[in-house]
């Protein structure tokens, strides 16, 4: 516990990421700094290719970084190995990705149980339930992702994430590959869950209209961070 | 708890999804085919057990050549234990016309002192233990003896048969006999008599080739006394046999025969380890997205990791307990085939086989499928975000090891020495460098033509050259199995005909013995009489090799088996005044009409076996007495001419004088059967050896033995399919992306469907060229190092090994892979890979 994570849910000081490249040494992210509140909706929005993800990684303890620190959920990343950042992560922290990743082989209830089970909650069933009825999908429970569209995937992966109670959610494009209605639904649902279950949101997105309704709006251009109106 | 819970949800899941079955079947092939053989070879050892001390029918035994002293059986009795004599010979019977060689057991009253004779005397009926053998003037028969005399089981009981001068009823059909005997396979069937009726039959002279044995049984304290006498007044040509002492050759020849059989289902593992493996690898492929998001969702690395193992230990058991099942089935076949050849009936088979069979499958999994599944636990959260990290590679080193470990406990704990695990598996890491070295060179001379071809031949070559890694293991895979089909279903076969072509077709093919002297004038006449020629009859002389120089021979002093058991044996001599026509003296020179008689002439390879040299002295024990002479020649016999011959000659001077019976070869031509039985009724002491039966047996115990070996060979081969589909599955989800893309760029079915044809006809040629290679060139070191043939290239071979090879491959890869060519592109292209 450090003075600057008291009252942010996710905070980064001072990150870089550096990679090895074919043509020597690239720096995709040049010493930034975010802090997120508890309950507060950030959207980046950038380029293709301008460092987005690479953010929401090293956000979410999923990557190191080269440079700089990271708090997640008040606790520094920095200390931690690999599990003991996936421990941080168990139930404290939701994902949404572009391409849904549900697993192939489980049904959507199975789906939104994984994280439950991983967490080691009691009765996991009935909150995966609901939470797959929050997204409009209790009939489907039983159904296998291919047999679901691309809105429908990405509800079920909205209600994975919502299920165990998160304290942040991170989305990474999630309507990348809807089309703008079946986004604009899924949008809808991604924030009203949010806002009734308090969770900061992280959304990279870079539709212009998505960001407006979230609370603060960051632009990241090569590998920079900066406000935007 | 939750990892157990997880393990099984996901294996079900995977399961369901079709994911495994590639693995499964793999898994479950390579159980099947090692349950089957513990199950054969659990059944043929306790066969054995079961007749345990039982085996030589007594406590101890006195075996001699002649007849046992008759201070033997008195001192026996005296001493108060039960005896019983045995005579035991080959000779022919006549039901009607038909003639059958059988090896003839005759016993006394009380026999067998130890164990059970079993026989029945219906069909279905179960077999009963008998009291003692059969009464006077009955005969009782192995069951396969009735159909080689045209008699039907059981309604031919009751025939009369001729054996010698007397007339037998066939009344039983044996079922068990205690002491069949230390030789693992009988040729002839047995013919079991009352002692009473030998003299009669005439078959019994003193220079008649005859085994007697003295068995007795009782107090241990009385055998002792009695074994402590024999000891000191044994005859020289006899020894004394303990329950202890007749095991272990018999046992030693099933465990080496049943062990051949483990270790050659090993190669299904091998084979099968290749399928594992590379399903494995596609199993981490399509998991990686899984375990990234399950990461991302705060799933720690060694609770995936226990997930993995514990989901890897359910399938084995699962698909073990299946393939186990499978595998005590086939067993039976196994011993349809060359059951009877161990025993007259094997006991059902124990359980233990089948946990040998489920051990062997988790071993085989955790060697061959873990390291890859392993690597799942690495998978970088991260990935869920970028695809294109890619999916975690097992070292190869790391597999390798863990799956040559996995290989070397398995040999060790089949081939029960670890010695002989070591050799093999240098055996086989050999092989297999070999084959992949080779598959290895193919590939880069394929990666060589490709750029230079065009179109539809470019694409397959390239389908072939890019994905060197899983081309070479299907090439090598599948050239073991072409290399294993070869082997056993052709070059056996040339093998069989290099050496039939060598023989004349005049070769002799029936030797007379036992021919006693004063039968040899009409026998003579009888032959030229019905146009059977006048052919050399030759004293046959029995001696034991007592000493060479000063030294004693003492057969455990020899290392090597067969020249143990030359040691051991009576040897037939002879005496001639000029060598046999096919003889040919490689040292020193044959004795001239004028020169002494203390001389031996000795066949070359008996001398290299025995350490014989010229010059050496040599001392014979025959017919009572020291027979010692000088070593002046060493000759060359060609055995496979099928004439007469001896290890040992001396001038008529040295043994004219001895018991001698007389034997001849002669060439019966087709349909002189009358003229056999004919003889057979004038000479009735005489033994007419069918040369051509005796190598149909000899033959039908090969193939069937080969047989064998094909039916666990077959696991084998199907193991190879399943490395193919495994290599296609592999390959799968790349081919979908690139299929989707050569379509939407306008390439045409047909087009694609001839590149995968192109790419999967040309792997098996390759395949097909290796192992056809393989096959001629062990059968060409078969043929010259150990049989001294001259092996012919066989042209057909190489037609069906590589073009047999390339049809079967290049039809199932395609049409394993066509299902993608009937899906629309855009659904390759959506998967993105
Ligand atoms: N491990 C890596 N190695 C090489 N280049 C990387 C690596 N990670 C990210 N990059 C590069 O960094 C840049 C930013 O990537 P990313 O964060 O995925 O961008 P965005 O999500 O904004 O589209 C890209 O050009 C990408 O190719
Ligand atoms: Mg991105």
């Amino acid at each position: 516990m450090t003075k600057n994570s008291g009252t942010e849910v996710a905070r980064a000081a001072g990150l870089g990421k550096e990679v090895e490249g074919p043509a020597g040494r690239l720096t995709i992210l040049h010493a930034l700094d975010l802090g997120v509140k508890p309950g507060e909706a950030v959207a980046i929005l950038g380029a293709s290719g301008s460092g987005k993800s690479t953010l929401l990684g090293l956000l979410a303890g999923l990557d190191q970084p080269s440079t700089g620190e990271v708090w997640l959920c008040g606790q520094a990343l920095a200390g931690l190995g690999e599990d003991g950042r996936a421990a941080l992560r168990n139930g404290r922290v939701g994902f949404v990705f572009q391409d849904f990743q549900l697993l192939p082989t489980l049904t959507a209830l199975e789906n939104v149980l994984l994280p439950l089970e991983l967490g080691g909650v009691r009765a996991p069933e009935p909150i995966a339930r609901s939470a797959l009825g929050r997204v409009g999908l209790a009939e489907r429970a039983g159904h296998y992702p291919r047999q679901l569209s691309g809105g429908e995937q990405q509800r079920v992966a909205i209600a994975r994430a919502f299920a165990p109670s998160p304290q942040i959610l991170f989305a990474d494009e999630p309507t990348g590959n809807l089309d703008e209605e079946t986004g604009g639904q899924v949008i809808d649902l991604l924030l009203g869950l949010r806002n009734a279950a308090g969770a900061a949101l992280v959304l990279v997105t870079h539709d212009p209209r998505l960001a407006a309704r979230c609370d603060r709006r960051l632009g990241m251009r090569a590998g920079r961070l900066e406000p935007l109106a | 708890m939750t990892a157990w819970r997880l393990a099984l949800r996901l294996l079900g899941r995977d399961w369901r999804s079709g994911e495994l079955y590639l693995l499964a079947a793999a898994l479950g092939l390579t159980v099947a085919a090692m349950t089957a053989v513990a199950a054969f070879g659990d059944r043929v050892e306790s066969g054995m057990q079961r007749q345990g001390g039982e085996l030589i029918a007594a406590d101890l035994v006195v075996d001699d050549g002649y007849a046992i002293p008759p201070g033997f059986v008195e001192r026996a009795r005296a001493l108060g234990l039960a005896t019983a004599t045995t005579l035991e010979f080959p000779s022919v019977i006549l039901v009607g016309d038909a003639t059958q060689l059988v090896q003839v057991k005759a016993v006394e009253a009380g026999y067998p002192l130890r164990g059970v004779l079993r026989v029945r005397s219906d069909a279905r009926g179960e077999d009963a233990p008998a009291p003692s053998g059969p009464p006077p003037g009955e005969a009782w028969a192995e069951a396969r003896l009735l159909p080689l005399l045209g008699l039907d089981d059981p309604a031919g009981l009751g025939a009369e048969i001729a054996l010698g001068s007397t007339r037998l009823r066939l009344t039983q059909v044996l079922t068990q006999e205690p002491d069949r005997g230390a030789s693992l396979i009988q040729l002839a069937p047995r013919l079991l008599v009352n002692a009473a009726d030998i003299p009669a039959s005439g078959l019994v002279t003193p220079v008649s080739r005859v085994r007697y044995r003295l068995l007795v049984a009782g107090d241990p304290g009385a055998v002792g006394a009695f074994r402590a006498w024999a000891g000191v007044q044994l005859p020289r040509n006899a020894q004394i046999i303990d329950p202890e002492h007749a095991r272990p050759e018999l046992a030693g020849a099933v465990a080496g025969a049943t062990r051949f059989l483990r270790l050659a289902s090993l190669v299904t593992l091998l084979v099968a380890g290749a399928a594992i493996a590379l399903a494995s690898r596609r199993l981490v492929e399509r998991q990686t997205d899984a375990v990234a998001v399950m990461r991302c969702l705060g799933a720690p690395r060694h609770l995936l990791t226990r997930i993995f193992v514990l989901r890897l230990l359910a399938l084995g058991l699962g698909v073990g307990l299946i393939g186990a099942g499978i595998g005590y089935g086939a067993q039976f076949g196994l011993v349809a085939l060359i059951g009877d050849l161990f025993a007259q009936d094997l006991p059902p088979p124990s359980v233990a086989p089948l946990f040998l069979g489920l051990g062997t499958g988790l071993i085989a999994l955790l060697g061959f499928a873990l390291p890859p599944l392993v690597q799942l636990a690495r998978v970088p959260p991260l990935r869920a975000l970028r695809r294109d990290l890619g999916t975690p590679r097992a070292s190869v080193l790391g597999s390798v090891l863990a799956a040559g470990l996995a290989l070397g406990l398995l040999v060790w704990w089949q081939a029960g020495e670890a010695q002989l695990a070591a050799r093999v598996l240098a055996g086989v890491a050999a092989t297999l460098l070999v084959l992949v070295g080779a598959a290895l060179a193919l590939i880069r001379l394929a990666a060589w033509v490709q750029p230079r071809t065009r179109g539809v031949w470019r694409l397959g070559l390239a389908g072939l050259t890019r994905r060197r890694a899983a081309a070479v293991l299907q090439i090598a895979g599948f050239g073991i199995g072409v290399l294993a089909l070869l082997l056993l279903a052709v070059v056996r076969v040339d093998l069989l005909r290099a050496w039939q072509a060598g023989l004349p077709p005049d070769a002799p093919n029936r030797f007379l013995i036992n021919i006693q002297p004063q039968d040899l004038d009409p026998l003579r006449a009888f032959l030229a009489g019905h146009g059977l020629g006048t052919p050399g009859v030759l004293p046959m002389i029995r001696g034991r090799l007592l000493r060479i120089n000063d030294h004693s021979v003492d057969p455990d002093a020899y290392p090597d088996p067969r020249a143990q058991r030359l040691a051991a044996r009576e040897f037939n001599l002879s005496h001639a005044e000029q060598p046999q026509r096919d003889n040919r003296v490689v040292a020193g020179r044959w004795w001239g009409p004028g020169d002494p008689a203390d001389q031996f002439s000795v066949e070359e390879g008996l001398a290299r076996t025995l350490g014989i040299n010229l010059g050496d002295r040599l001392t014979f024990w025959v017919s009572g007495h020291e027979v010692k002479a000088r070593v002046t020649s060493l000759r060359h016999v060609r055995w496979d001419s099928f004439n007469v011959n001896f290890f040992v000659v001396s001038p008529p001077g040295l043994l004219g004088s001895e018991a001698t019976s007389h034997i001849t070869s002669l060439h019966v031509p087709p349909g002189a059967e009358a003229t056999m039985a004919e003889l057979q009724r004038r000479f009735p002491a005489v033994t007419p050896l069918d040369v051509d039966a005796l190598l149909g047996q000899v033959r039908s115990v090969m193939e069937r033995g080969a047989a064998a070996v094909e039916y666990v060979f077959a696991f084998t081969l199907v193991a190879g399919l399943l490395v193919m589909l495994a290599g296609i599955q592999a390959t799968l989800a790349q081919r979908r992306g690139e299929h989707a893309v050569l379509r939407a760029l306008g390439a045409r079915r047909r087009d694609l469907l001839a590149a995968l044809a192109v790419e999967f006809t040309v792997a098996g040629l390759l395949a097909g060229l290796l192992g056809t290679a393989c096959a001629e060139l062990t059968g060409w070191m078969l043929a010259g190092q150990v049989f001294d043939l001259d092996f012919a290239f066989n042209p057909s071979l190489w037609a069906l090994g590589v073009l047999g090879s390339a049809a079967l491959i290049g039809l199932a890869g395609t049409l394993a892979s066509y299902p993608l060519l009937v899906r629309p592109p855009l659904e390759g292209l959506r998967r993105g890979g």
